[in-house]
């Protein structure tokens, strides 16, 4: 799960990490309020959980969703010009997002741009620390040209972050005096919001000094792990569902994993793996999957129904492929979940299935006794294959 | 032989009285699977389907009944708590089911387990099966959520991430005659107990295993380490099949593990390193069995 900007600030000025003066405003008489405490050099912000804003575009033509302006009553124009209209980055697609909020912050001026990320390591199963003194920029690009200007230190997992540590990162940072005692207050902090709240990363992109000698956490990225969630309700609920596609949303109500895709044949599977495999024959077979859609190890009939009305909601899809190994369900089971779902939800696109597993002859039994007009299939390439067929048709 | 589990084995649950871990230690033992105890905290001297005595503590069960598997089918939050109960009690192989354990518990149980005797598999694994010499296999160790009926015995080692593409890899294996020594479910989370190359190296060394088919997913380099490996030291025919070439990056696919970023864990890379590991890859989730059949010459 992600967040927005002016959530971040508000987890940072919790846990102690040094940010520069911001708030929040939903309306330009905010934004104007907001923008009087702070003073003068000020930067408005557009809210949406995508990078680029600086260089993006509204649909209504005014350019760039960050500014800089010296006074309230500028600050509460430059709102009014971002709020309610859409903003199209390079992150967000042609369809951009919706702002309905904007950050008011102080502009801070810059002696030099870093970077500081936190994350959770597969490979060494503990917090790592990334730090380069090439901040502001992709780190991915500095990662790829220039390797050794990126630190990492490798956190022990039950002993958590020690003095030593942050003094390594200062010398390769090239802090000392009180610049190195502000980083250490920001690091800690930083380490223990990312522990304490179950991140998975959080990252700090510029991480900046200033001419007057501060050390400020000016942008952040936090991704939270998902399963971690029931046990942070507070974070919870900052989750914007209007960040999110609408089909993701409604997906998750019923407990089905959903993610959509850009191609036109919708897919229905059991299990994760079995999913993106499904997806792979798709495209193997010359086809472009619509979704990635797992319906869980043992679906339910219910879930069956569900699924199929999201697929259907979707009107690029095309064709349906569904794919069920019955492990332990009873394919029959599933198969008439597949006919009652058909029957409610009026299906006018090809239907392929492919059921194999417990039970499976009695699945095929239903399927082929409905009124349905699904198209069979037995193996998992030769469902691939038809539900290409039926749209090329 | 087998690896790790065999018809011999024998197991407990914990939280065989939820309604998953109940009706999956019931298939187990309709398989033939010797499931000796039953662990929930507060219903200790109950007996499960008329016969399996339940413990309050899995260092009781252990003690009476000799158990030295655990398979943890907890709800994820008092999972980890499990997993450093069933260490705790000295067990040879902690099988965890459940899915949904937040990564940090799992980064405090991996540092915890250091130095300890118990093997980790999973989470959110479908677990292991040794397939026993019945009618479908029937009579051997069933451990997790997998059907018994679609294995068949025989001496093809299957390691996996996932849990319905193995069935299907399974399946293919058992309809073209193969039967295999054991089938592992690692799991699909990001830090999980065993590897691919763990698994790899155990059925290189068991003498029942002539040929190993590995089931990865895109995220994470699991798979190039096993293949790295593989090249050197792996005496048998292997084949393989990566999951996710079509996935988007920076998209998690269900499983937490699986998401490209940053331009690593991706399928293409994966691939190739098999291939130059000599490895037979399938190209496509239908070709499975017959990768292994051309691996196997």
């Amino acid at each position: 799960m992600n967040i927005h900007e002016y959530q971040a600030k508000e987890l940072f000025e919790k846990f102690g990490v040094a940010t520069p003066r911001g708030k929040v405003a939903g309306n330009a008489a905010e934004a104007r309020a907001a923008a009087a405490e702070i003073g003068s050099n000020i930067v408005v912000k557009a809210q949406v959980h995508a990078g680029g804003r600086g260089k993006g575009t509204f649909k209504n033509g005014f350019k760039g969703g960050v500014h800089l302006v010296q006074t309230p009553e500028e600050a509460a124009e430059i709102a009014a010009q971002m709020l309610g209209q859409v903003l199209v980055t390079h992150q967000t697609g042609e369809e951009g997002k919706l702002v309905s909020k904007v950050m008011i912050a102080d502009a801070v001026d810059i002696e030099k741009e870093y970077y500081l990320a936190i994350l959770m390591d597969r490979e060494s199963r503990s917090p790592v620390i990334v730090a380069s003194t090439e901040g502001g920029v992709n780190i991915e690009e500095v990662a790829e040209h220039t390797p050794d200007k990126i630190f990492h230190q490798v956190i022990h997992p039950l002993l958590g972050l020690q003095p030593y540590e942050i003094r390594n990162i200062c010398a390769r940072l090239g802090y000392s005096g009180d610049i190195a005692k502000q980083f250490g207050k920001l690091l800690q902090g930083l380490f223990k919001l990312f522990m304490d709240c179950d991140c998975s990363m959080v990252e700090v992109n510029p991480l900046v000094t200033t001419p007057d000698g501060r050390v400020l956490a000016l942008d952040a990225k936090f991704d939270f792990d998902d399963n971690a969630l029931y046990r942070h309700p507070d974070i919870a609920a900052l989750h914007d569902p209007s960040e999110e596609d609408p089909r993701e949303v409604e997906a998750a109500k019923y407990h089905l994993n959903y993610i959509g895709l850009d191609g036109n044949i919708a897919c229905l599977v059991n299990g994760a793996g079995l999913a993106m495999a499904t997806m792979d024959i798709i495209k193997h077979c010359g086809g472009e999957p619509a979704n990635f859609l797992d319906v869980g190890g043992g679906a339910s009939q219910e879930q069956v129904r569900n699924a199929f009305k999201i697929i259907l909601g979707d009107p690029k899809v095309k064709a349906i492929l569904v794919n069920i190994f019955g492990g332990i369900m009873d394919c029959d089971v599933i198969a008439k979940g597949i006919v009652a779902a058909c029957q409610e939800v009026d299906l006018n696109i090809p239907l392929v299935v492919r059921l194999e597993g417990n039970n499976v002859a009695a699945g095929k039994e239903t399927l082929a006794n409905s009124s349905v007009p699904l198209i069979s299939a037995d193996t998992l390439a030769d469902a691939a294959a038809k539900a290409v067929r039926a749209i090329s048709v | 032989m087998a690896i790790l589990v065999d018809e011999n084995t024998k197991i407990l649950v914990q939280g065989i009285t939820g309604s998953f871990g109940g009706r999956h230690a019931q298939l187990s033992l309709d398989y033939g699977t010797r499931l000796v105890a039953g662990v929930t905290p507060g219903k200790g001297g109950q007996l499960f389907a008329d016969k399996v005595p339940i413990f309050d503590t899995v260092a009781e069960a252990v003690a009476a009944t000799g158990a030295t598997v655990s398979a943890i089918f907890v709800p994820p939050p008092f999972a980890a708590d499990a997993i450093l109960e069933a260490v705790d009690a000295g067990v040879d192989l902690a099988v965890t089911i459940t899915e949904g354990i937040p990564v940090m518990d799992m980064m405090r149980v991996r540092a915890g387990m250091l130095g300890k005797k118990t093997r980790l598999i999973g989470p959110n694994c479908p677990g292991l099966v040794t397939p026993g010499y019945g009618e479908g296999s029937h009579g051997g160790c069933r451990i997790g959520i997998a059907p018994g009926y679609i294995h068949k015995r025989g001496k093809v080692g299957v390691v996996s991430r996932s849990g319905t593409l193995t069935y299907e890899a399974v399946w293919q294996l058992t309809n073209l005659g193969l039967g295999q020594s054991t089938c592992v479910g690692i799991g699909g989370d990001p830090i999980n107990g065993t590897s691919h190359l763990d698994i790899l190296k155990m059925f290189n060394e068991d003498p029942e295993t002539e040929a190993i088919i590995m089931i990865g997913e895109i995220g994470g380099s699991a798979e190039e380490e096993a293949a790295a490996w593989a090249k050197q030291h792996c005496k048998k025919p292997m084949a393989a099949f990566i999951a996710g070439s079509s996935a988007p990056p920076g998209r998690r696919m269900g499983h937490a593990g699986a998401i490209v970023s940053g331009g690593k864990g991706t399928a293409a890379a994966k691939i190739e390193a098999l291939r130059d590991a000599g490895i037979e890859v399938a190209g496509n989730p239908s070709d499975m069995g017959q990768a292994l059949v051309r691996a196997m010459g």
